[in-house]
Parts: C-alpha cells; structure tokens; sequence
C-alpha cells in the first residue's frame, strides 16, 4: 500500500473529524450533564467545573467541524453532489441544533443569566447533534440512496426502519457521555472538587458499558448490512483488540480512582484505534458503492496545494493550541479556580 | 418539487443566510481592530476611560462573534447543500482559499478565547494587548479569502474548459483573479467603516440619552476619526472597482447604470425610475460615469445592447448601487464635518441634531454594506461562475428546500432578536458609571494597601 495523495487527504481529514469527536462529546456531553444535575438539584456541584472548562475553548470546538466539511470538499469535490444532495434535511436540522446551542451558550455565559429552560434546550441540544451528525456515518454505509434520473436520493423510511441507523444514534450519544464524563472526572479532580469528581466518575461508570455494547453490536449488524466492509473489520480485528484493552484500562483506573489523567488518556487512545480502525476498513469508499477516494479525488495540483497550506497552517496552529492548553488547562490555578475574575 | 422551485428556494436560502451572516462577519472583521486602538490609546495614554472601552467592547463583541460563527456555519455547509454541482465543479479550482480560511477561524477563535479570559492576568499590559493581534489578523484574513472565492465566481480563472472538464489548475492563478484586489481591499475597508460608525452611533445614543459622560464623548470621537479615514479609502476604492467593472464585467456595471447604448461621454444616472426602458426622474451627472470607467470624462462606456437579452443582469440593482453610493458619500461629509467641527470647537458638532446623524451612521453603513452585497450578487446573475455555469445549474435536486427556507427564517430570527435583547441586557445591567466608580475604588483599594 502506498501513500498516495489521496491517502494523505482522507487521512487529515479524519484526524480533524477525530478531533471534533473528542473535543465536540466533552462539549456535548458536559452540557447535558449540567442539564441533569439542574433537574435533580445538583447543580452547584457541577457547574463551576463545566463552565470553567468550556468557556475559553468553546469556538475552537466548532473550527474542528468546519475544517472537516470545507476540507472534504477541498480533496473530494464529488462529495458535494453526492452527499451535498442528499443530506440537505438532516444537515440542516444539525446546523439549527448547532446553531441554537452555541449562540445560547454564548447569551448565557457572557450576557446573563436567563431562564432554566435554556439550560435544558442545552443539554437536549448537546445530545441531538450528535444523534444527528451520525446519521452521516449509517449513510455512508450504503443502501439508504438510489440513483434516481442521474440524481442521489435518499431513501428515508428505509433510513428511519434500519436498526443500523439507531444502533449508531445510541452509539453516538453514549461514546458523548462517556467521553465526556471520563474527562470532567479529571478536570475536577485537578480543580481539587471531590465532590463533582466523585458524580462525574459515577457518570463515566454507568456509561462505559452502554458504549462498548453498541459498539459491538454495529459491527455485527455491518454483517447482514453492508458483508464488504464486515469483512475489512474483521481484517483489522487486532485494532479494535488493542482498542478493547484500552477501554478495559479506563475503565479499571476509574474503579480504583486513580490516575485519571491516564484514564482519559487511554479513553482516547481507544477512540483514536478504534476510530482509525474504522475508517480503515471503510476505505476506499466515501459512499458505498458510488464513490471512492479515488474517483472523488481533485487534481494533483489542488491536492498539493491542500496539503502544503495544511501543513503551514500546522506550523501556526500547535504553538497557539499549546498555549490555550497551558493557560486554561494545564493551568493549576485557572483549573482551580483562583484566577476568576479575569474575563472581559 | 420541480427544479425550478428549487433553484427558487436555493437562492432564497442562500440570500438569507449570507445577508444574515454579513451583519455579524463585518462586525467580526472591524471591531477587533477598534477595541486594539482603545486599548492601545488607552495604555499609551494611561486613560482607564479608553481600558474601560475596550473591555466593554470585548464583552459585546463575544455576543457578535457567537451569531457570526454559527451562521457562518450554516452558510458554510449550505454551499454544499443547496450548490452541490457549483461546488463540484468550482471546488477543483477555489477550494484552496475556503480551505485557508478554515485556519484564519482557528488562529482567531484560539487566541480570542485567550484574550477574553486573561484580563488582568499580565503584569505588562501590552502583552494583554499583543493577545489581540491575531485575532484581527485572523478575522481579516478570513475575509480576504471569503471574499477571494466570491471573486472567482465572478472571474473565474486559473483552469482551461475541455469538453466539459477542468484541465490545467492552477490554484493560485484562480486566486489572484481581476476581481480579487478591488473586492478585497472594498470589502475590508468598508468592514472597517461599518464597525467604526456602529461603535461611534452607540457612543452618540448614550449621549443623546442624557448621559453627559466623558467616556462617551471620547468614544464617539475616537471612532468618527477612524471612520472617516475608512470612509474616504472606501469611497476611493469603489472608485477603483468601478473601473475594474467596467473592463471585465462591463454588463454588470451598465446594468446598474441603466447604460443601454455603448456610447461615449457617458453620465452617470443617480435615482430616478425606470417606466418602460426609459429613465424618469434622475439625476444626470455628465461624463460621470465615463470617469467611474475608465478616468476619461470622453471615454466609451459598453451598454447593455452588447450582450444577449438571456445574459442582462436585473436593472433593479442600480437603486442598490444609488443606496451604497448615497451612503458613502454621506458618511464621508457627515465625519468630516464631525471631526472639523471638534478639532475648530464649534458649537453645531455638540449638537443633538448632530448626534443624531452619528446614530444613525451605524445602521446606514449596514445597508450599504447589503447594498452593495445585493448589488455584485444579483448583478453576476444569470451566472453562478460567470461565464461558466448558469444557477439553474447549479442548484440540488431535493424536493425539501422550501421547508429548510422556514426553518432556518425562524432560526435567525431567534438569532436576531436573541442578540439584540443580550447586548442590550449585558450593558444595561451594568452602566459605564458604575463600572468607572467600581475602578477607581480598586485603585484606591491598592494604594492604600
Ligand atoms: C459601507 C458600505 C459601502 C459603502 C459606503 C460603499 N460600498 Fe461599494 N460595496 C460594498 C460596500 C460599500 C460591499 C458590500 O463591500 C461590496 C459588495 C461586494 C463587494 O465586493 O463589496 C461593494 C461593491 C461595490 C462595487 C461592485 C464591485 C464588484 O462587483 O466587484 C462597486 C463598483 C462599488 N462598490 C462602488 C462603490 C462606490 C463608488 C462607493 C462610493 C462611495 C461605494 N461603493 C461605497
Ligand atoms: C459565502 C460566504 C461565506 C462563508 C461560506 C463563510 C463561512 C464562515 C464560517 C464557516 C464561519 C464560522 C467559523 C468558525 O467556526 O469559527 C464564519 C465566520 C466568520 N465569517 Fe464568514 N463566511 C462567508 C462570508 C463572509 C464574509 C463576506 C466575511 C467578511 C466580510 C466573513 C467574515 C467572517 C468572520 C470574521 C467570521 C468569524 C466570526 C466572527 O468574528 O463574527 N464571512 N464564516
Ligand atoms: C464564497 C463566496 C460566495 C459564494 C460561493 C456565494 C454563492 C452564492 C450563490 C450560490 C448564490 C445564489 C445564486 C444567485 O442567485 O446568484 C448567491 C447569491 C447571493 N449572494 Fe453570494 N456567494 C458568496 C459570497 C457572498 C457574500 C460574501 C455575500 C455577502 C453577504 C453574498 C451575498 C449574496 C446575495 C445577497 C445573493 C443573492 C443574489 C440573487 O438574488 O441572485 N455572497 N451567492
């Protein structure tokens, strides 16, 4: 296997989109955890921490999506018609979803202090993008479009009636909550809150299993639906393997509360595996069975043009991400909440 | 739906979401800029009236950047969505700007995030300020390349046509199109403009209001000093894309001049209508417009009878041009004359008839800024890539448009309204007055210590 141009574009792309993963489930998930803990009378334990955290970064977030969609384009211009066309209604209902909960964020952080309702719309919020966006991923496993004169057309009762479909809507919402809660553990236990560190840790527990289950269960379902790429999993079984044990980790440090800074790092390392793992054995297709890489693929000259602008723009964004980390993250006394009142 | 209603609805989507999007995208590129020099008189000066404007400003601004980044999205994903052959085909060829932009986003949203949250936390005051350099630096280059795309889809270039498939790319070629150094430069400078004139309008309304402070009067005229300097550089630069119509989109130019017949010591049409292809009611300037075109008051100006009936863009576009050019002007004598006023000490620049101009500054130099958008935009009609393909072309095939046409109404409504009660919330429920005593009981505070 060589390392093709389009190798190298599919691959930053998927980077990205892993970026938003991660990034976008802690965001995601953190809002509805502060939702629930509003509903149960919680809330003053939970949210200090989450807005602590989210405040600084939450635009930066949203980059991590835009640089997957406009860069899809960039390297495979095919995608526009195929997916363009067909994803016009459940594209839409994300950007809305997107668009009401980070302008509220916004109205609520900075502004003031409104209604609790918002903060349930949050949270509802937080959980729908994610059920949404993922639709994308069912689509893309093939047979919800039929050419119809020429045209992609989605077929969405067939879309609504496949168990595929709501196997990866569950999937989607409970990796967020996972995620997310592995993550606030060790957020709050770096700000030193015993208290929210101990609910969060509870969270991620309860979470952890959902999350493995219908991770499975997708790849047995991929068997009837979709035989080709079931056999390309299989093929790769030692990552999702080496995936597993990771997951086994995390979760054994969270039982012993202990190292979770290492438990959230092996969290994402089972993501990434596993992530990668999948993208793998999808490729070459971007749509099965109409579109690979490499008949979507722009001209050499767009495609190198694409990957030097990249790496340039690398060259800027890891010192400024580094230092976002260092002064809000990795921060002790940021984290711990000694340096509040600073904001604008 | 048939295709027809669906390039319908495309287009309809599509207006809304970018007009929508330019409010909140112009104040995105200007205000970062104004709350820098606040912040940097404020420091060179040792004014905490100046620290106390630029803070101020950072607080709204969030609210601003918050709308502008989600409908940015959206008009972002929209492209694909309601586009699709356009950005299949135009994709090959301008993807690497849009591309760019992506990381203008992320350079400006990294370090806005830092400098929101580190007020006070620096010794050095400066490096605070540093802070924002990149988030203008990044705000205006996404601009610049936002509005790069916009120029190729007007001249387009950078690729050769053979039977129907782009051959021959040349990425930076298509960047470096005619249209790019007059749209560009037209498009940051009137951003500037605008914001200076919003912030400046806010300023006088206070004043208006009855409060006779300091801080606002030095705001107002802070921000009317540097809108006029953007002004006068818009007006010159319109100028300038005057002449670059007249040389590669001579079809749009005529249309907004209602110039049918090419023809030389050509005047320039200001208002009037139009009742059965002939022109009632206008100001004739003469030889005007062949000075616009080519700074020759002889020169010939093309007319509308050089094109195809199928390729004429809507006359209706010249009452946008006579809008965003009355605009100009008028803000342009409007702080001139605010500004003399100040410098020589003249009663009338104090005036509330005065102030009242400056308020309505703001919002005037947004409908110019529509203005022009509507203008260059329905003027590159029947094109979506002039000369390439046709909108009808270019728009999906879904059936479901005109429900995402509600859907997203309805959203930016919410988004509006939803911006405006917050901004107005956040600075009601903490006046300028108290926020000025609460300062100087700190310093007292650390004096004492
Ligand atoms: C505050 C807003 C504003 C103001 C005061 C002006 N303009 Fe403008 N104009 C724009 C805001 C704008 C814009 C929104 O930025 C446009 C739309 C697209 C573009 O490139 O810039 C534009 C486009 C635009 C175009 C079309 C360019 C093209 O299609 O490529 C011309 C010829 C002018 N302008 C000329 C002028 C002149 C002669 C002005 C005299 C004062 C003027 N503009 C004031
Ligand atoms: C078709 C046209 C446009 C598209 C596709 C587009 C796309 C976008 C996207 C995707 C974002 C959000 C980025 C993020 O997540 O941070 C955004 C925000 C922004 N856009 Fe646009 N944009 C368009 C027009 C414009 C124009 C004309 C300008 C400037 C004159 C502009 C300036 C900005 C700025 C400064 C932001 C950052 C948010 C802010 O500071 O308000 N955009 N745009
Ligand atoms: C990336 C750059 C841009 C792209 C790809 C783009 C694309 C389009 C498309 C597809 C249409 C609909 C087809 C048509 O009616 O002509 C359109 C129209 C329009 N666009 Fe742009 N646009 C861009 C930049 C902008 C910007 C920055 C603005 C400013 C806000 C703008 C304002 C408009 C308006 C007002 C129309 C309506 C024109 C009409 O009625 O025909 N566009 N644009």
């Amino acid at each position: 296997m060589t390392l093709t141009l389009e190798i190298i574009g599919i691959t930053v792309l998927w980077f990205f989109l892993f970026g938003y993963v991660i990034v976008g489930s802690i965001d995601f998930g953190a809002g509805f955890f502060n939702a629930y803990s509003l509903l149960t009378n919680r809330q003053h334990i939970l949210t200090k921490i989450i807005q602590r955290y989210l405040s600084p970064v939450w635009e930066v977030t949203n980059v991590f999506l835009v640089f997957f969609f406009v860069g899809i384009i960039g390297f495979f211009p095919k995608t526009a018609f195929y997916y363009g066309t067909t994803l016009l209604v459940p594209a839409s209902i994300a950007i809305i979803l997107l668009a009401i909960r980070g302008s509220y964020y916004a109205f609520e952080t900075y502004g003031s202090r409104g209604h609790k309702g918002y903060s349930f719309m949050y949270g509802a919020a937080g959980l729908l993008i994610p059920a949404s966006l993922s639709v994308v991923l069912t689509i893309s496993e093939g047979g919800f479009i039929d050419m119809i004169d020429g045209q992609p057309v989605l077929d969405y009762s067939r879309l609504f009636l496949s168990p595929l479909t709501w196997s990866i809507v569950v999937l989607a919402i409970a990796a967020t909550l996972y995620i997310s809660a592995v993550f606030l553990t060790w957020y709050a236990d770096k700000a030193k809150d015993p208290e929210a560190t101990k609910l969060l840790r509870k969270y991620a527990l309860i979470w952890a299993l959902p999350t493995m289950i219908t991770a499975t269960g997708i790849i047995v379902e991929l068997r009837a639906h979709n035989p080709e790429h079931y056999a390309n999993i299989l093929d790769v079984w030692w990552a999702f393997l080496i995936s597993g044990l990771m997951f086994a980790g995390t979760v054994y440090l969270l039982w012993t509360k202990r190292y979770y800074g290492w438990a959230f790092l092996l969290l994402v390392g089972q993501f990434f595996v596993a992530f990668f793992a999948y993208g793998w054995s999808h490729r070459p297709y971007l749509l099965y069975p109409y579109l690979t890489i490499y008949d979507s693929f722009t001209n050499e000259a767009m495609a190198i043009a694409l990957i030097i602008a990249f790496i340039a723009g690398l060259g800027l964004l890891l010192p400024s991400l580094y230092l976002l980390l260092r002064l809000f993250l990795f921060n002790k006394d940021y984290v711990a909440g000694k340096k509040e009142d600073n904001h604008a | 739906m048939g295709n027809e209603e669906a390039v319908f609805f495309s287009r309809l989507l599509t207006e809304m979401t970018l007009s929508f999007h330019i409010i909140y995208a112009t104040i995105g590129v200007g205000v970062p800029l104004m709350i820098m020099l606040a912040q940097w008189v404020g420091i060179r000066k040792n004014d905490e009236h100046y620290i106390l404007l630029a803070r101020r400003w950072a607080r709204g601004f969030v609210i601003t950047v918050a709308v502008g980044v989600v409908t940015g999205t959206a008009i972002g994903l929209q492209l694909s969505l309601l586009w699709p052959n356009f950005m299949e085909l135009a994709g090959q060829v301008i993807a690497l700007p849009l591309f760019l932009e992506t990381f203008a986003f992320f350079f400006e949203a990294i370090f806005l995030g830092i400098y929101l949250y580190t007020w006070d936390r620096f010794e050095n005051q400066k490096k605070h300020l540093l802070l924002l350099v990149p988030v203008a630096v990044g705000a205006g280059m996404s601009a610049v390349f936002i509005t790069i795309v916009n120029a190729f889809m007007n001249t387009p270039q950078g690729f050769d046509l053979v039977d129907g498939e782009l051959v021959n790319i040349s990425p930076l070629i298509a960047m470096l199109n005619p249209a790019m150094p007059t749209k560009v430069a037209h498009v940051v400078s009137t951003a500037l403009m605008t914001s200076a004139f919003i912030l400046a309008a806010i300023g006088a309304f206070r004043l208006l209001q009855g409060s006779n402070h300091i801080y606002h009067k030095k705001a107002v005229y802070l921000m009317v000093k540097v809108g006029l300097v953007f002004s006068i550089a818009t007006a010159l630069i319109g100028d300038f894309s005057g002449k670059y119509l007249a040389e590669y989109q001579p079809e749009k130019l005529a249309a907004a001049e209602w110039h049918f017949e090419t023809a030389g010591n050509a005047p320039l049409i200001l208002y009037g209508i139009l009742d059965d292809g002939e022109v009632k009611y206008a100001l004739e300037i003469p030889y005007a417009l062949s000075i616009l075109a080519h700074n020759d008051p002889t020169a010939e100006v093309i007319g509308l009878d050089q094109f195809p009936e199928d390729e004429i863009p809507p006359l209706y576009i010249h009452y946008f041009f006579d809008v965003m050019v009355t605009i100009g002007m008028f803000m342009v004598v409007l702080s001139a004359f605010y500004v003399v006023a100040k410098w020589r000490k003249w009663k009338l620049g104090n005036s509330r008839f005065i102030l009242r101009l400056i308020v309505a500054g703001g919002p005037l130099s947004m409908i110019a800024i529509q203005a022009g958008w509507w203008m260059t935009e329905v003027g590159r009609q029947p094109w979506i890539l002039r000369g390439i393909m046709r909108v009808d072309e270019a728009a999906t095939s879904s059936g479901s448009v005109d429900i995402m046409v509600v859907a997203f109404a309805l959203l930016y409504l919410i988004l509006g309204v939803g911006s405006v009660v917050v901004l107005r919330r956040m600075f009601r429920n903490n006046p300028v007055e108290k926020e000025l005593d609460k300062m100087e009981a700190d310093r007292l505070a650390g004096e004492t210590k």
